[in-house]
This record gives structure tokens, C-alpha cells and sequence, in this order.
């Protein structure tokens, strides 16, 4: 009985748990129930993961309206994948925030800090696991909405003009996707995502079709901020609270570029995407640009929150890049750097919200001398530091070599070349933050300044330990993401 | 000579082009709001257009008819609508907090007032 359930039960508790907090009204009941529902769902999410891997796609009828008529969930070897990242960041984080959320999140909003999360992640966690092109759009505007009020908690008053920003850009994103699916619903009369498939490939040679790909394709990638579309990623991610910033770097943008994934090659179909619309020489001068200006200009940052935000658009740059290259390859490398990218901005935002939390900012000329005082919190920096470089032995280095062997099988060396070229760029900004956090004499907050609770160190350990693990040990998350991408590039859904 | 059957969609893409050039190009937040309204609603008119048959009438069942409208394209927009209100109400809610913190609802005013600050901080 649960068992069979576990699709719908994946979104519905952290749903359900969210207005639950509002009504209860305290803080500390809130953070237990948020703790709570995310835990759940990370188990559900694992278990969900070992079920599809053992039996192949699950697929879950809502309220017994079979497929295509009624809404289905679908999980298969791609969204089981990106389910357990956005589940396992979101136990992860809340795990996390307490202390921090305290620190920066004036009392009577805590328990509405804790709504939001909840629905943010339901929301996030729905978009991946529906099998259904209009029910994405709902999720996706779930999701959206509540993180415009995540960010909108943020100290500085810049947090709210962000937040507006972001809000203008989110909104035409979502709308743009939604006009696309309307004009594919005309075409086909159907709006789950199989039946789609099935049908769109007799009509490809439509106009109206060709449109709906194109909308769908900008919606998205203005979601996913991919250069040039990023305007609203760097300060929306600099100026909302810490905690914010670690959960929708590790998981909003991977959403999203997981769904573009879907689009291109599950619902338009690989030949389609790629043959007749050019999708991928349409993404690679975009992937590349995206390297280089967000890696340069995050190397004139003062403020690291915020560098590490324009250095988030490069990196949605080497996933992109490995999405344009479009082979199985390309694929795998694309859908590696998204679980590994969580992992490396997961624990460098972390780091971040530890060193906010002590010294109540996070620019440059704070940090001086702070890897004397703190010496766990920039033990992670630096772990994390190393992955996003692509040092061996880190998460970084795997994916970025199966990129680098994806250009080469199409002889693509010059890709090769540029990013080995970008990832010099992120040479630079880390090693900014290292010398100054090392090599200077401190400040005199950071003198004065005490490691991090405990609550936040664990967390932070645990993803930055999962950077060493997952680029030493690769059978699961390279084995995965192979099996992923090879569904993706047959066109099965 | 535009045909009638297409009239509602050159005016859902007038809207759309109207509502997006507003968000673009007006500098006052709650002219954006007023623009990005504008250019949702052309989307809901795309998708009511698209549920019309011709000489169909309301979906409820009926003794004698037998071409009805096509009612989920309705539905679905009922949801986007309540999506948008949302947005809406939480944009507007934006725009009065910012309107307490800095005291303007220009865009330009406010990346200035940003600029100094940033500047303050560098100095």
C-alpha cells in the first residue's frame, strides 16, 4: 500500500507540511515538522531510485484516471536521479539551517521560512517526478513562488529588488513554457509527456510545432539561466539568506535544466531536437559563453556570495555544453555535472552561511586571516573550491573528464581545449578567497571569530566528503547518470 | 485580408508583444506588474481560443447537441489564472516593501540608490 504509493507520497508530504507550519504558528514545531518531511523524503526518494533501477520505470495513475487522460507520474532512471539530489540537498539543508535561519530571520518569520522551504521543495520535487506537460507548469510556479519569498527574507533591502527581478524573469520563463505547451496541446490533443512523444514525432514538420519548441526552449533556459538569460541568478543568490542560497544553488537550476533535458529529448524526440532544429549549435556557443563571462566576471567579486553565483551561470555552462553536444556521452557528462555540481555549491554555499554567521558578512575584506579561526568551515571551502576547479579526486574532475572525453569522440578538441581554458578562470577566484582567508593577517572580527556550531559544520562535512567520495568512487553516480542519458538519447521515456 | 477564424490570435499576439515591450521597457515596477498581467492574459485568451469548436456549444450534456466545446483547455487555464493572481498579489507585495525600504518604485532610482550603497561598502 505505501509502497505503490511512494510517487504521490514524494510530493504530498512536504506539501501538506507546509501549510501545516502556518497553521501551528511556532518555530520550533515548524523546523521539526520541515526536518521531518524533508528526511521523508529523501527516504522516498532512495527508495524510489533502487525501485526503477530494479524494475525499470514506475508509473502512478492519480486518482486511478489511467494515462493519458489523467494525470500520471513517471519515474525513470533520469528523474529518479535528479528526485534523490533535490531530496538528498533538501534533508541536507534543513538539517543545516536552524542556527543559521535564526541568525538571520527576524523571529515572527521563522515559521513562514519554513513554509516556503517545504513548498519550494514540493514544488521542485513535483516538477521532476509528474509525467505531465501541464502539471510541470503548476510545480514550476510552485516552486518559483515560494522561492521569490525565500529570497525576499534576505537582510539587505537589495534581497527584495532581487527578489522582483527574479519574479519578472521567473514569471515570463514559466509563461513561455506554458504558451509552448498550449501550441503543442493544439497540434496534439494531449499533454502527458509519453503520448506527446509519440505524437509530435508525426507532425514535425509543422510550424506550429517548430514554435512550441522554440518558447519552450527559451522559457526553460531563462529558468535555468543560461547565458545570456542568467541576469536575475547572481543577486538573487547573493543577497537571500544564506540558507536560500545554499538549497536553490544545489537544486533550482538543476530543476530546470533537468527539464529542458526532458523537452529536447523526451518530447520533441532526439532527431527532431537536434537535426531539424540545431539544438545543439544553437546551446554550444551559449555553453561556452556562459564559461567564460560568468567564471571572469566572478573573479572581480568582493562579495563571495555573490561570485560564487556568477560562477554557478558557468558551470549551468558545462552542463549546457554537454547537453549541445548530444551525444550519449555528452549526455552522461551533463547529468553528472548536475549531481556534482549540487554537491561542490552545496558545500561552498555552506561554507559561506558559517562564515555569514560569524561575521555577519561574507565580503572579501572580512575574511582575512579567517582560515586560522575557522578552520573547519574553510577546510570545506577549500574541498569544495578544489571540486569546482576540477582538481583530481573530486566530484569536479569526473565530470568535467567525461565532458572533455565527449568532445573528443566528436572530435571536438577545441571544446576540450576551452574547458580546460574556463576551468584556469576558476583557478583564479578560488584561490582569491584561499590567499585571503590563509595568507593574510586577521581581521579583527575574524580574530575574534569561533568555529561554527556543530549543526552546520556536519552538514557541510557531509557534502563536502561526498566530493572526495563521489570522485573517488564513480560506480553510482557515473553508472546512473550512463543509464540515464542512454534512456534519454532512445527517446523512451 | 485577415481571416475571421484567426482574428482572436492576432490578438493574443498583440497582447503578447504589448505586455512584454511594457515589462521591458517601463521603468516603474508596478507598470511592469501591469505589463506582465497584460501579457499572461494574452496566453489565457490562446488557450480559451483554442478549446472553441465551431458550432459547439457549452460542454454540459444535452439532449439534441452533439458538438460541444473542448472544456480542458478552460480548466487549464483556470489554474493559470489563479497562478497568476498569485503572482500578482505577490509581486504587488514586493513592490510595498520595497516602496518602505527605499523609498521608490523607479528602477533606475533604485540602482542607484544600490550603486551607492555598494559603493559605501568598497570605500
Amino acid at each position: 500500500m505505501i509502497t505503490s504509493n511512494l510517487p504521490a507520497l514524494q510530493v504530498v508530504v512536504p506539501l501538506l507540511a507546509g501549510p501545516l507550519c502556518v497553521l501551528l504558528r511556532r518555530e520550533d514545531v515548524s523546523y521539526a515538522i520541515a526536518l521531518l518531511a524533508s528526511w521523508a523524503s529523501f527516504a522516498m526518494s532512495i527508495l524510489l531510485l533502487m525501485a526503477v533501477l530494479e524494475n525499470g520505470p514506475i508509473s502512478f495513475a492519480f486518482g486511478g484516471w489511467e494515462p493519458p487522460w489523467g494525470i500520471e507520474y513517471r519515474i525513470d532512471s533520469v528523474n529518479a536521479y535528479v528526485l534523490l539530489i533535490v531530496a538528498a540537498i533538501g534533508a541536507i539543508v534543513i538539517t543545516y539551517a536552524r542556527p543559521s535561519v535564526a541568525y538571520e530571520i527576524e523571529p515572527q518569520r521563522r515559521y513562514l521560512f519554513y513554509t516556503a522551504y517545504l513548498l519550494c521543495l514540493a514544488g521542485l520535487l513535483g516538477v521532476t517526478i509528474t509525467g505531465d506537460a501541464f502539471n510541470v507548469f503548476v510545480f514550476l510556479e510552485i516552486s518559483s513562488l515560494s522561492s521569490y519569498v525565500l529570497i525576499s527574507l534576505g537582510r539587505d533591502r537589495q534581497a527584495l529588488t532581487a527578489a522582483y527581478r527574479y519574479l519578472i524573469f521567473g514569471t515570463i520563463g514559466a509563461t513561455f513554457y506554458l504558451i509552448g505547451v498550449g501550441l503543442l496541446y493544439q497540434t496534439t490533443g494531449t499533454l502527458n509527456m509519453a503520448d506527446l512523444a509519440e505524437r509530435v514525432s508525426t507532425v514535425t514538420d509543422s510550424r506550429t510545432v517548430r514554435v512550441a519548441f522554440a518558447f519552450m526552449a527559451v522559457g526553460l533556459a531563462m529558468k535555468a539561466a543560461l547565458f545570456p538569460l542568467h541576469i536575475w541568478l547572481p543577486n538573487a543568490y547573493a543577497y537571500a539568506p544564506s540558507v536560500v542560497s545554499v538549497f536553490l544553488a544545489a537544486t533550482a537550476t538543476k530543476v530546470s535544466v533537468y527539464l529542458l533535458l526532458r523537452v529536447y529529448f523526451t518530447i520533441f524526440g532526439t532527431p527532431f531536437a537536434i537535426q531539424t532544429m540545431g539544438l545543439g549549435d544553437a546551446l554550444m556557443p551559449l555553453a561556452i559563453l556562459a564559461m567564460f563571462v560568468g567564471s571572469a566576471v566572478a573573479i572581480f567579486q568582493p562579495d563571495i556570495k555573490r561570485m560564487l553565483a556568477y560562477s554557478s551561470v558557468a558551470q549551468i555552462g558545462y552542463m549546457v555544453l554537454g547537453i549541445g553536444i548530444a551525444t550519449t556521452v555528452g549526455l552522461t557528462a551533463g547529468i553528472l555535472h548536475l549531481f556534482n555540481h549540487a554537491l561542490m555549491k552545496g558545500a561552498l554555499f555552506m561554507a559561506m552561511g558559517c562564515v555569514f554567521y560569524r561575521l555577519g558578512s561574507v565580503r572579501l575584506e572580512a575574511m582575512h586571516g579567517i582560515g586560522k579561526t575557522m578552520p573547519w568551515t574553510m577546510g570545506a571551502f577549500v574541498v569544495g573550491g578544489l571540486s569546482l576547479i576540477g582538481v583530481p579526486a573530486t566530484a569536479g574532475f569526473v565530470s568535467k573528464w567525461y565532458l572533455i572525453l565527449a568532445a573528443f569522440e566528436r572530435d571536438w578538441w577545441w571544446a576540450a581545449v576551452l574547458v580546460l581554458l574556463s576551468s584556469l578562470l576558476a583557478i583564479i577566484y578560488v584561490w582569491r578567497v584561499i590567499e585571503v582567508a590563509y595568507f593574510r593577517p586577521p581581521s579583527d572580527s575574524a580574530a575574534t571569530a569561533a568555529e561554527a556550531p556543530s549543526v552546520m559544520v556536519v552538514p557541510m562535512w557531509v557534502l563536502a566528503g561526498a566530493n572526495v567520495y563521489f570522485g573517488l568512487d564513480t560506480r553510482v553516480s557515473v553508472g546512473v547518470a550512463q543509464q540515464a542519458a542512454k534512456s534519454l538519447m532512445d527517446g523512451g521515456v | 485580408m485577415i481571416e475571421p477564424g484567426l482574428y482572436n490570435y492576432w490578438i493574443v499576439v498583440f497582447l503578447m508583444m504589448a505586455g512584454l515591450y511594457v515589462v521591458v521597457a517601463r521603468g516603474n515596477l508596478i507598470k511592469k506588474l501591469v505589463g506582465l498581467n497584460v501579457f499572461q492574459a494574452s496566453v489565457f485568451l490562446l488557450y480559451i481560443t483554442m478549446g472553441k469548436v465551431e458550432g459547439g456549444t457549452a460542454p454540459i450534456l444535452a439532449e439534441g447537441v452533439t458538438v460541444y466545446s473542448n472544456p480542458l483547455p478552460h480548466v487549464l487555464i483556470l489554474t493559470a489564472i489563479v497562478v497568476g493572481v498569485a503572482t500578482t498579489a505577490l509581486g504587488l507585495a514586493l513592490v510595498v516593501r520595497i516602496q518602505e525600504a527605499y523609498g521608490s518604485i523607479e528602477e533606475d532610482e533604485l540602482e542607484e540608490k544600490d550603486e551607492r550603497d555598494e559603493r559605501k561598502l568598497r570605500s
